[in-house]
């Protein structure tokens, strides 16, 4: 049975560029950084191509932001993603904004699953998976993982780690939960928030690339949807991680196992 | 690795289009993940990542610029952007997309017939079947119109004999294009035939002892009356035009490959020398070492300017002219090659170990400083366009 699901494209910024924080200490330094889809979003945007290759269907992405979330919209549809949604927002938002414009989206596009990053990697949030499926009034799992590893076989064939039941209405999704795994079950429509180990996303094929140009991005509002996105949540102090502290050199050997045995306790 | 902003200090990247840039930064991602963790110790022990094959197979890396069949019809500017990528991890792994597309997959798709193309282009296009091209010979390097391979005809079959030297990918080819002169000929008689592994009387062996392009197989192939059936030469071309219009493409892609060896030792070289402190400051922070990097930038940036500029050319005007491209891969690769000997040395003896890339590239350049026409060759060419005076030969 042909699915349709929505996933997000939310754009951070790339972790391999240096963050600093600005001089208010609430923000960062934009200047020079490079950004890249929320790696949790593009493990989602992975999953429902999967799902849909599987299955038949169509993957919809949605991303709500300026003009610049076109670069994360395209390398979605460059994944192979049918079409997508841009919520065009200039100012800044918060996770119920987002979840609110999600919301909407989902009423007007009615897919069958949601399956957003557990958290994006930017501030860490981790609210608008379980924001959209309260308000959608929808089952949630969150954790989405699976049991074999990166390294399977079952990975390497892209098979999809959420499973859909023969009559095509519910999903079970495996958690991860601290030092084990508990295996869900639930009736669509539901929303799944994604695991780093659920799967590798795929490198977009190249011809991938240039047919996402003539894919549609279809340009919406928070206020054309009904939503407000007035902020409710503010940062009020942003602390870069403790620097680290510089190594020390031992003499010899006897004084290194002496350390790591009484002051390390590593031994 | 993420870039540092200063390589680009002249935004060629606003001269790329949208999908342009993502291609390459697709493709940049696979080589900083895939490829970068595993080259060294490939090259040490000078074997090729067969494993990568598929992957690159599945983003549509090999015949990219073709149409149909499975290719992917991207223009010649992205090509050449995958390239600089691809040589940005190692020469290897380039050689080998750019032996399998422009020198293989290319003469099948422009001089094939329709039969050869479906027999053989998707195959190549999936990475399923590896292609390796026979020109050079022993004797015959820079003057391929004197090679001695040759074929004569009997019945239905040709029988091939003789010997193709410095073969990238010879030993792991499923099927080689083999130039030979036909039937008693001179140059003007050359035709192009697919010979496919398993052929009785064709043997390849591998090539040991490389300095350079050590992640990559390299193979001199024997033919001993082989016999090669008529369906399988090349119908379209004859004569030195074929091997050579395969050349001119194959060495548009070595300009934009060269840069990607150049920004490789450049970006390493710069990190290197502002972390390694000597005299108690940071190496970069020495004059000699600033005009080092001083010089790898701005041979860089007129590198990417000349092979973004000579395959808009291609795209805009569906040709280039060899003159055009030897002044190109000519300059580019001799500047890419100082830029790795410099950079080996600010990394100083940590330079010469296979810990760093420099080394490595160097060596690799070695051999593109001499193969897809030697750099005297395309000196010579160029020498010729200008004066109208041929200096090759007597």
């Amino acid at each position: 049975m042909p699915l349709k699901i929505l996933v997000t494209a939310k754009r951070v910024e790339d972790s391999e560029s240096k963050i600093k924080v600005d001089a208010a200490g609430t923000g960062i330094v934009k200047e020079g950084l490079k950004y890249k889809i929320n790696p949790f979003d593009e493990i989602g945007v992975e999953e429902a191509l999967r799902l849909v290759a599987k299955h038949g269907g169509e993957v919809v992405v949605v991303s709500v932001g300026t003009k610049d979330v076109h670069e994360q919209l395209r390398h979605a549809l460059a994944m192979g993603a049918n079409k997508a949604v841009w919520v065009h927002h200039d100012g800044p938002i918060d996770q119920l904004g987002i979840a609110g414009c999600l919301q909407k989206v989902v009423e007007k596009e009615k897919p069958d699953l949601c399956i957003l990053g557990k958290q994006a990697i930017d501030d860490d949030q981790g609210q608008v998976g379980q924001y959209l499926a309260e308000w959608l009034g929808w089952a949630q799992a969150t954790f989405a993982s699976k049991e074999e590893s990166l390294e399977s076989e079952a990975e390497k064939a892209k098979t999809p780690a959420i499973q859909l039941a023969a009559d095509g209405k519910s999903i079970t999704v495996i958690r991860e939960v601290d030092g084990g795994l508990l295996t869900v079950s639930s009736p669509l429509p539901a929303v799944a928030t994604t695991e780093l180990r659920l799967n590798q996303p795929r490198y977009a094929s190249l011809p991938g690339i240039m047919k996402a140009k003539s894919k549609p991005i279809e340009e919406l509002t928070p206020a054309g949807l009904g939503v407000d996105v007035g902020v409710k949540l503010t940062v009020t102090k942003l602390a870069p991680p403790p620097a680290r502290k510089a190594g020390i050199k031992v003499p010899d050997v006897a004084t290194l196992v002496d350390k790591l045995k009484n002051e390390a306790k590593a031994l | 690795m993420s870039r540092a902003a200063i390589t680009d200090l002249y935004r060629i990247d606003d001269l790329l289009s949208e999908e342009e840039r993502a291609i390459r930064d697709t493709v940049a991602r696979f080589i900083d993940k895939e490829y970068l963790p595993i080259v060294g110790k490939h090259f040490r022990n000078g074997t090729f990542p067969m494993e990568l094959v598929p992957q690159l197979a599945d983003m549509g890396v090999f015949g990219a610029t073709l149409k149909g069949y499975g290719c992917a019809g991207l223009s010649n500017v992205a090509y050449g952007l995958i390239l600089q990528e691809l040589e940005r991890g190692d020469s290897g792994l380039r050689s080998f997309a750019s032996v399998q597309s422009s020198l293989c997959m290319f003469p099948i798709h422009a001089y094939g017939n329709e039969e050869q193309k479906q027999r053989f282009l998707p195959g190549m296009a999936a990475g399923k079947l590896i292609g390796c091209f026979g020109l050079t010979e022993p004797d015959y390097g820079s003057d391929p119109g004197g090679m001695v391979t040759r074929a004569r005809k009997s019945g239905d079959e040709w029988v091939l004999n003789g010997s193709k030297m410095w073969i990238t990918n010879g030993t792991i080819a499923d099927v080689a294009i083999v130039w030979a002169k036909v039937d008693g000929g001179g140059a003007e008689s050359i035709k192009g035939f697919l010979v496919e592994k398993g052929m009785p009387g064709y043997v390849a062996k591998e090539i040991h002892g490389k300095f350079s392009l050590r992640a990559s197989f390299t193979a001199e192939l024997a033919f001993q009356d082989v016999r090669v059936p008529a369906k399988n030469v090349l119908p379209g071309v004859t004569g030195l035009k074929g091997p050579l219009s395969c050349l001119n493409k194959a060495r548009m892609g070595i300009g934009f490959a060269a840069m990607g060896a150049a920004v490789a030792c450049f970006e390493g070289a710069r990190e290197y020398a502002l972390e390694r402190k000597t005299f108690g400051k940071p190496i970069a922070g020495f004059q000699l070492t600033q005009e080092k990097l001083a010089d790898m930038l701005q041979e860089i940036v007129k590198g990417q300017l000349l092979a973004l500029r000579l395959a808009r050319l291609a795209d805009e005007h569906g040709k280039v002219s060899p003159e055009q491209v030897s002044l190109c891969k000519r300059n580019n690769v001799k500047v890419a090659l100082e830029i790795a000997r410099v950079a080996r040395s600010i990394y100083g003896a940590n330079g010469i170990t296979d810990e760093y890339p420099p080394v490595r590239h160097m060596l690799n350049l070695e051999s593109v400083y001499t193969y897809e026409g030697t750099h005297e060759v395309h000196t010579l060419i160029l020498g010729k366009a200008i004066t109208g005076l041929n200096a090759f030969g007597n």
